[in-house]
């Protein structure tokens, strides 16, 4: 059995990776969840190196499960948040990478509103850099958290039917998860109004639905999304309240998805729109699972990336 | 880089007589099976306290508990994780605190897997001692560690590599040193 190396110096999208490459990072996860649960939850294997949270957008969720992973693999973590960084005093963002490439660290993990911004410092930069969510292009790490979740509870990808609800436009965890499930070979629904759903998403071999009934429909795996209320959804709705009668997931409708189907959400979650705290809260509901999946999964990234950057070194 | 196959130091009847004494010899110095923990370092260190286990059940009639060790998040050199990336799960069978644990890998060589495997034991708590038993010890340590229970000791030059195989991995049970040629 000889196993997949990994090559990758950057982890920036699901969509640079092989079948091979995923289930690589995958696997190497699920034993990292095994740390959590040990009395030292530390490993000494990135001791000495440092790792740079560089957040041009605010997100408290991912920035505390990258800075949770790197400590329990013993490395250093520093924190750049938007509030008080140089770009609000005018820096441009090379500049902010010249200045970052003169600290040294190891790893930087981007968060970016625009997409191709980690792409772009990955290219600048000698250290590995973690694409944290870019505009609404890609966030590799929670796509790989929701596929470790499914294994866990499904024991496989392939052949699961998955139903993604709400935007699907601005959504970068949608098209990473996109990439990600159909890659591994599931059959992937995306259901959301009109204005949310783009023309010719099905080209990414997706079923395009614009009601909740027939997408939920024998699922496996309900991904309900959250609805961006702080950036374009307002506009695109003409009432919550129209939304959540027609795109909320409440008991009722789970009842059309299979009888052993979970329940994902990336949070945070607005109770009461795009999920009823019945669901939310209820026994099907992983939405927890997932957040301690994302720290195994984002200290899985960052082993394999320091294997990269020792070899080149 | 070649490897050649010189000779075969143990055969699978061998390596089982190997590990039946080895087996003995652990309850001898343990007296007995109480507050004994038999624990395999992954890969082949985990076919090895199978077997000793087994053997140990037949010799005092009662199985001592078993656990697996994966070393790779203690190793030293992290350049060695791009070649051999996978990382696999570590488990104990119950609290380490006050047991006697008594480690098992194949080889026994720099001594760095062991220094590694004792790191990662104190993460799971206090036990009373570490043992360590190896099926080769081939000597060229590079730190100061010493196998308790040795199954054989191997002379060996540098370009040498001991391959050991159990049938649960590898298909068939054997200790073989094979020889490093440079190509052309």
């Amino acid at each position: 059995m000889t196993e997949p190396a990994w090559t990758r110096k950057d982890l920036l999208g699901i969509g640079e990776l092989s079948v091979a490459e995923i289930e690589l990072i995958l696997n190497t996860a699920e034993s990292f969840a095994e740390v959590a649960e040990r009395p030292v939850k530390k490993v000494p294997t990135l001791r000495g190196k440092t790792v740079v949270n560089l957040f041009f957008e605010p997100s408290t969720r991912t920035r505390v499960s990258f800075e949770i992973a790197a400590q329990r693999l013993s490395a250093d973590v520093v924190n750049f948040t938007s509030a008080g960084s140089s770009q609000v005093k005018g820096e441009t963002l090379a500049d902010t990478a010249k200045n970052i490439a003169s600290m040294a660290p190891d790893f930087v993990v981007v968060r970016h509103a625009h997409a191709g911004v980690p792409a772009m410092l990955a290219r600048q930069l000698e250290c590995g850099v973690v694409n944290a969510g870019d505009g609404a292009h890609e966030h590799p790490t929670q796509a790989l958290l929701d596929a470790t979740t499914i294994r866990l509870h499904k024991g496989r990808i392939a052949g699961l039917t998955v139903a993604m609800v709400g935007d699907i436009m601005h959504s970068r965890v949608v098209r990473s998860n996109i990439l990600l499930l159909t890659r591994l070979g599931a059959r992937v629904r995306v259901a959301g109004p009109r204005t949310m759903v783009p023309r010719g998403i099905e080209t990414l071999g997706v079923e395009v639905h614009h009601e909740l009934e027939p997408a939920l429909a024998g699922a496996d795996v309900v991904m309900m999304l959250r609805l961006q209320l702080e950036r374009q959804s307002r506009t695109l709705l003409p009432s919550l309240s129209e939304y959540s009668r027609l795109f909320g997931l409440d008991a009722e409708r789970m009842r059309l998805a299979k009888p052993d189907a979970i329940v994902l959400h990336p949070g945070p979650m607005n109770r009461g729109v795009e999920i009823t705290s019945e669901v939310a809260d209820g026994s099907q509901s992983v939405i927890l699972e997932q957040v301690g999946q994302g720290v195994a999964v984002r200290m899985a990234a960052l082993y394999l990336l320091a294997g990269t950057r020792e070899a080149r070194s | 880089m070649n490897l050649v196959a010189k000779a075969t130091i143990l055969d699978a009847a061998e390596t089982a007589r190997v590990l039946r004494r080895m087996a003995g010899e652990i309850v001898e110095a343990q007296r007995g099976v109480e507050g004994l923990i038999i624990v395999g370092i992954r890969s082949r260190g985990v076919p090895m306290a199978e077997a000793i286990c087994t053997e140990i059940e037949r010799l005092e009639g009662k199985r001592p508990p078993m656990g697996t060790l994966d070393i790779t998040l203690y190793r030293d050199d992290l350049s060695l994780i791009a070649p051999k990336p996978v990382v696999r799960e570590s488990h104990l069978p119950e609290d380490i605190e006050g047991k006697v644990l008594v480690l098992c890998d194949d080889v026994l060589y720099t001594g760095r897997t062991a220094r590694a495997a004792l790191d990662a034991l104190v993460d799971f708590g206090r036990p009373r001692a570490i043992r360590l038993a190896v099926l080769v010890d081939r000597g060229w340590r590079e730190l100061p560690i010493h196998a308790d229970f040795v199954g054989r000791k191997v002379p060996t030059r540098a370009n040498e590599v001991i391959k050991v195989s159990f049938e649960a991995i590898d298909g068939e049970t054997s200790v073989q040193i094979l020889e490093r040629q440079a190509e052309g």
